[in-house]
């Protein structure tokens, strides 16, 4: 289905912690349209000329869930958004995880932003999802109470230790083999999707990675969010909000 | 009340066409609305072999502008012809098919093999993110008048020559691009610029340096086709950072003959096509029989 290009009303937008914001607009048909990790291209006013993709955090009866982090001028005129006020969105774009291959349980790696796309699959696995979240520090965890609520287990780690695990996300994920993944689900920086990747192939289970690139158009003709990738033995770039932002990590190449 | 204008005998149905590079092949804004409401669509730039272009970051937001530095990525002209080119030409639209080389006898084989397949043919001879060929190209009178002479000869439809804004004087060049037998003139391609990232002391572009664009160059372009428009007899596709139908009157009245939206596409998908609505609605509020009326209209001081 064609992405639609939309003026929706905000439901609501505060911060839920230190400069993270949590976002409700309504948009009943592009809801209807949105799978898990996907996402949506949003305009920040006059000012910034560029729309800023943002990945969906939950699909909700007629109206999308977006979590942000305020990052620069675009995110900032986002922040600032008011119940009530319009917010120009096009969307759902891109390619989403597909939650089919699946065939029993997967484990879900999210690492600081990267882990609200991950919400939505939670969801739809529920007691399938075994959820491995990475974050700085305690400060900056957030939505492990909803993770929980949805799904099989959320264990946590941290780069300090100030909560759960002391060490890397993906350290962690692979104490959970006995779960017997069936594939991962992950997205975060690149480093972490690098050491996912590797824990697939230690699994001997696919992975299925979102990537992140500087974007223009977001729906596949500008070329500039290119990814560097290998597809049928060929190497080329790909395009991450066409081609992605979800991509079998088998094809990803890291530098 | 008449929409449509004429490039060197290429009828247009209305003056606006859509900017190399930022539209794809067409394919991704079909999604939105109909191609055939536009005049013509300029494909992204054509080479003899496939591209992978440049490393990311390609795209850097500037003050009311992006820097971006593709590099001219695409599957190669053949590839174009087999695979994209049928189902654009699915719709009533004209096509200007983009073309870069590194030599000048890339230039001509890619001359003829579009010819086939397009309606007019745009020379990029401007493109700043490519290490050979490209602007290198473009940026002298010589090598203008050189390659201009060379493509025509090898080209079975009208030739575009698009120019650089990245030179001292433009009309001089428009001159020596007109005299060597080029059709049509479209204009400005991106102006050479860039970005430090003050904390890494990086550049934010992978290249270093990209091709700016967006309405803070707006005024710069509408200049450069003033003045060309008056040093040359031929047709002038104008552009850079049209957003509005406003802008694209601005153009006309500069002396464009047509507009090509570009950037603008990246905010919104149906830039181009409200470009068309709003010029239709100048003219019916303006008494406006003939949009080619507008073109060359400013009354200068």
């Amino acid at each position: 289905m064609a992405p639609q290009s939309v003026i929706c009303k905000v439901i609501h937008n505060r911060e839920i912690a230190r400069g993270i914001f949590d976002m409700s607009f309504a948009c009943p048909g592009m809801a209807e349209l949105a799978r898990p990790g996907q996402f949506v291209h949003i305009a920040c006013g006059e000012g910034n000329l560029l729309r800023r993709p943002i990945s969906i955090a939950d699909i909700l009866p007629g109206a999308l869930r977006v979590i942000y982090e305020v990052k620069g001028e675009g995110t900032r005129y986002l922040s600032q958004l008011k119940e009530g006020d319009p917010v120009d969105v096009l969307g759902p774009l891109g390619r989403g995880f597909d939650l089919s291959r699946a065939s029993g349980n997967a484990i879900l790696i999210g690492g600081g932003i990267g882990v609200f796309p991950l919400l939505p699959v939670a969801k739809l696995l529920g007691k399938r999802a075994y959820v491995a979240l990475g974050f700085r520090s305690a400060s900056a965890a957030v939505l492990t109470e909803e993770f929980s609520a949805v799904s099989a287990g959320v264990h946590i780690a941290t780069d300090d230790g100030s909560m759960g695990y002391h060490g890397f996300v993906t350290d962690m994920a692979e104490m959970l083999s006995g779960v017997n993944p069936t594939i991962l689900y992950a997205c975060g920086p690149k480093p972490m999707l690098k050491n996912v990747k590797l824990l697939a192939e230690k699994f001997g289970v696919p992975a299925e990675i979102s990537m992140e690139e500087r974007m223009g158009c977001g729906i596949g003709a500008c070329l500039v969010c290119a990814c560097k990738t290998r597809k049928n033995g060929e190497e080329g770039f790909s395009h991450v909000c066409k081609d992605g932002p979800v991509f079998d990590a088998s094809e990803v190449i890291f530098e | 009340m008449k929409m449509s204008v004429n490039i060197a005998g290429v009828e247009l149905k209305n003056p606006v066409v859509t900017g190399s590079g930022t539209f794809g092949f067409g394919e991704e804004y079909g999604e939105f609305y109909d191609l055939s409401e536009l005049g013509g669509i300029g494909i992204k730039g054509l080479t003899l072999k496939k591209r992978d272009g440049n490393p990311p970051p390609r795209i850097a937001e500037t003050p009311l502008g992006i820097l971006n530095s593709v590099g001219l990525q695409n599957p190669g002209v053949d590839y174009y012809l087999e695979h994209d080119l049928p189902k654009l030409r699915q719709h009533d639209v004209k096509i200007i098919a983009n073309i870069a080389g590194n030599t000048v006898e890339e230039y001509c084989e890619m001359a003829e093999k579009v010819s086939a397949g397009c309606d007019l043919i745009e020379l990029n001879i401007s493109c700043p993110n490519v290490k050979e060929g490209g602007v290198a190209f473009g940026t002298s009178c010589n090598m203008v008048e050189h390659i201009t002479r060379e493509v025509k000869k090898h080209a079975a439809v009208p030739l575009v020559v698009k120019l650089s804004p990245n030179v001292t004087d433009i009309a001089e060049i428009a001159r020596a691009a007109e005299a060597a037998g080029a059709d049509a003139l479209s204009l400005i391609n991106t102006l050479l610029g860039m970005r430090i990232d003050i904390k890494t002391r990086r550049p934010v572009l992978h290249n270093n340096v990209g091709g700016m664009s967006g309405p803070a160059v707006k005024p710069v372009a509408v200049r450069m086709v003033w003045q060309v428009a008056n040093a040359v007899k031929v047709p002038v596709i104008g552009m850079g950072g049209i957003q509005t139908a406003e802008d694209a009157i601005e153009f006309l009245l500069a002396g464009a003959t047509a507009v090509s939206v570009g950037t603008a596409n990246f905010r919104d998908p149906y830039a181009a096509l409200k470009v068309v609505r709003g010029i239709e609605a100048y003219m019916r509020e303006n008494g406006i029989e003939d949009v080619a009326e507008l073109t060359g209209g400013v009354r200068p001081y």
